[in-house]
């Protein structure tokens, strides 16, 4: 994070280890992840351990220390989900993209995550893509949801004129 | 006299009435979307597009009310329109093709498309006239009664000046005219209680918090909703969030406190973005900051977001988080209400419970203890999901029966009931046999669960108990902030004996171990999180422990849950040869002659679910493995 910036939340944030927690939302939402840099930035102007620091935002399941992928896709595992079939969603997940919760594809396009809860029982089972929750999803959906992200991703490399890896098994 | 609190006030709510009442009375039509997070999953986004793009087309402006969630989720996208002199119609499952449809019907031709309609919010006269009936004579609606989501699917939350109209805000001005003592009293005589599930007497934490010596006080609205398979508070701060923050200032002011915080999930962007808006909002008209209305009372509010972990609904550790730390639980006393957010008393409650408030002060003390049973008075909501047909938020008044809720108000389950889980991972799972219990703080807790903030999920039988039970612990077992022993390795050997029961490992001595570890867990947890983790295993020992025995001892999972312990099959009766189950195998599991009944290939088939998923003549089913001769299998 350059200093100009860092400076400038750490001067909203009065400075104070107590505001260590919105400190680190704000820049999970601007670099999308908690850097190693950023840690140790913040630790020096907070006058608080990088030790310290790491064991705060690895108790809370929203800090991720990876960088996260160009699309974002959640599968709800709570209660009303997991009556629901969530955990085949999840399953069916690994077996399209080769992936487990919190890990991102080696092409850098889809970061996966298991959540608790996204407060949409009524609808279960639903999935996250990119911020827009989806209803009643079944793994039939979900295949071409996940069709669809790969062939949004396509359009994109062709059109930067780069060749991404090839998309694990489709 | 002329610049009292009360006359400001009185100006900004005729303002507001008058703005309200123009809008009602507009010559143009209002159309009411249902905006709240279930109904965009469900694509009310969509629909509003094409709301809008079939307005351009067809030449005519509307005014558009983005609302808050009304209740029947299971019927969302719901749009709703009323026409200049008619009353409001309501549409469910509102595609954007069907939305354009009613539109052009309604607004070309006068054609209200009755036929599409689930009800409208105007006389019998009307229905006589229309052939619609009434929306609150749906068999959902019916017998709830609504009070703190009076507003949800009425009012645009974005805006303080339509909350204002509909008394928004009067309970604050009766709280300024009764003073702090009176406030207190008049919550004492509501006899509200703690509807964060724990069901303490509200006026007595704020006594004592008012009692308490400090330069500062803090109020805290814990919105940190973290029960998988519960979402009230979500609604009501999406759908209504002033209503929640009159309910703050009214504790601020009954206790001295200065500064009050809401401590949301991330996890719920829009409740966080509506909050954010009215707070700005309350600012400006000066219902927020120093000497609201020149009353003399100063008072802020700041939006806190949660990072992500269960155990922050437990007040103290709650508090650790805000404060920046890891957020676990500390010992008790001191209580936070003597010594809280940076050492200072602080009050902390569930937002339902502020929610109520405004409603309290407003009608009444004497009014609210009249709702509800005598000791569990008032109103709760519900989220009713599962297995239930009618699933969404529900507000009932305390002491209705489970039956009543899961039968009459979610319309039962399409295969036969098994289980109403209530009270979130924390709770209990209770029997058909529960279902003329009255669902009050008594009542659950001596049916070995607990009320929790109001999560319902009601199970049928393609549910697995077992299943559920390690469910609810693991995901207790990782929420565990691992600060004492007994819920740190307890979880986790709760978890692993279950496991071991799903596999199809297990042996009877597991159950000791089950009942066991549970109850050194409820004696010596730190936390209500702790104590109370083992309820679903319990509950379902209790329960179900036929089911328990028929995985260890029959080596079957009846509910074709546990991939180790049944195999699917093909009832050659119930299929069609209609190939829908070929298609979508992804083994190649499945094999059959077009029309002819097919096979499932049990050595290929890794139970993945998708044929079953696929099937509509409900002809694929689990069989104990050992069993291959084929047999009537009931469902």
């Amino acid at each position: 994070m350059d200093q100009v910036a860092l400076t400038r939340l750490m001067r909203e944030n009065d400075c104070d280890p107590g505001n260590l927690i919105p400190i680190l939302q704000r820049i999970q939402q601007l670099e999308g992840y908690i850097s190693e840099q950023s840690v140790r930035q913040i630790a020096r102007m907070l006058k608080i351990s990088e030790n310290h620091i790491y064991g705060v935002a690895s108790f809370y399941s929203q800090f991720r220390f990876q960088k996260p992928g160009r699309h974002h896709l959640k599968v709800c595992l709570g209660t009303a989900c997991h009556v629901q079939g969530g955990v085949h969603l999840a399953q069916e997940v690994e077996k399209q993209l080769n992936l487990r919760s919190g890990e991102t594809t080696p092409d850098g396009a889809i970061d996966y995550e298991e959540v608790a809860c996204l407060g949409c029982c009524a609808q279960a089972a639903v999935v996250e893509i990119d911020g827009a929750i989806y209803a009643k999803m079944t793994t039939d959906r979900l295949v071409k949801k996940l069709k669809e992200l790969r062939s949004q991703e396509a359009l994109l490399s062709e059109a930067e004129g780069q060749s991404l890896s090839a998309p694990a098994s489709a | 006299m002329n610049d009292s609190p009360f006359s400001r006030f009185n100006l900004l709510q005729r303002q507001a009435q008058k703005k309200w009442v123009a809008l009602q009375n507009s010559p143009q039509p209002l159309i009411y979307l249902g905006a709240a997070s279930c109904g965009r999953a469900a694509g009310a986004m969509l629909t509003l597009q094409a709301i809008q793009e079939t307005l351009e087309e067809i030449n005519r402006s509307a005014h558009i009310l983005q609302v808050g969630c009304i209740g029947p989720c299971y019927l969302e996208p719901l749009m709703d329109l009323q026409l200049p002199g008619l009353p409001r119609i309501s549409y469910a499952r509102v595609s954007p093709e069907k939305a354009k449809r009613i539109l052009r019907a309604a607004l070309l031709e006068g054609d209200l498309s009755p036929k599409l309609a689930i009800g409208h919010f105007g006389d019998d006269a009307f229905t006589q006239q229309s052939g619609i009936g009434r929306f609150f004579d749906l068999p959902m609606l019916k017998p709830q009664v609504r009070v703190i989501l009076r507003n949800c699917g009425f009012i645009d939350p974005q805006d303080i000046d339509q909350y204002l109209a509909q008394d928004g805000y009067a309970g604050f001005i009766q709280a300024l005219q009764k003073g702090p003592l009176g406030v207190i009293e008049e919550v004492k005589q509501s006899g509200l209680r703690g509807r964060g599930g724990a069901g303490f007497p509200t006026y007595k934490k704020w006594e004592i918090c008012r009692a308490a010596e400090g330069e500062k006080k803090f109020v805290i609205c814990n919105a940190d909703e973290g029960d998988p398979g519960a979402f009230m508070n979500r609604s009501l701060l999406e759908g209504d969030p002033h209503a929640v923050l009159e309910g703050m200032l009214i504790a601020g002011f009954a206790i001295g406190a200065q500064q009050g915080f809401v401590y949301v999930r991330a996890e719920y962007p829009l409740a966080v973005a509506r909050l954010r808006q009215a707070i700005q909002q309350m600012r400006q008209v000066g219902l927020l900051g120093e000497d609201i209305l020149g009353s003399g009372f100063s008072f802020d509010i700041e939006v806190k977001e949660g990072a992500g972990a269960f155990v922050c609904g437990e007040e103290t550790a709650l508090i650790a988080s805000l404060e920046g730390e890891r957020g676990m639980p500390r010992p008790r006393p001191p209580f936070p209400a003597e010594k809280g957010y940076r050492g200072y008393p602080t009050l902390i409650n569930n937002t339902e419970t502020f929610g109520i408030l405004p409603n309290i002060l407003r009608n009444g003390g004497q009014w609210f203890s009249q709702l509800g049973s005598p000791g569990n008075s008032g109103t709760k909501t519900f989220s009713l999901v599962g297995k239930a047909r009618h699933t969404g938020l529900i507000e009932v008044p305390l002491g209705m029966t489970l039956r009543q809720i899961v039968f009459d108000i979610g319309g039962g389950t399409i295969k036969p009931f098994k289980a109403v889980q209530t009270g979130g991972p924390l709770g209990g799972c209770l029997s058909a046999a529960h279902l003329d219990t009255p669902v009050d703080y008594e009542n659950m807790r001596a049916s070995g669960s607990i009320m929790g903030s109001g999560g319902l999920i009601v199970l049928d039988e393609s549910t697995c108990i077992v299943d559920l039970a390690r469910y609810f612990l693991t995901f207790s077992k990782s929420e565990s902030c691992g600060k004492c022993t007994p819920c740190r390795v307890g979880t986790r050997i709760l978890v692993e004996t279950l496991e071991k029961i799903s596999r199809g490992e297990g042996e009877m001595e597991d159950l000791d171990v089950l009942y066991k570890v549970a109850d050194t867990m409820q004696r010596t947890a730190l936390c209500g999180g702790g104590q109370t983790a083992p309820n679903p295993v319990l509950t379902t020992l209790k329960y179900f422990l036929n089911e328990y025995l028929t995985h260890i001892q029959g080596r079957y999972c009846p509910a074709a849950v546990c991939t180790a312990l049944f195999e699917y099959r093909i009832i050659a009766e119930k299929c069609t040869g209609c190939g829908r189950c070929v298609q979508v195998c992804s083994s190649g599991a499945v094999h059959g002659e077009k029309k002819e009944p097919h096979v499932i290939d049990v050595d290929k088939c890794i139970k993945c679910r998708a044929c079953v998923e696929a099937c509509k003549f409900d002809a694929i089913v689990g069989v104990p493995i050992s069993y291959r001769q084929p047999q009537e299998v009931t469902l």
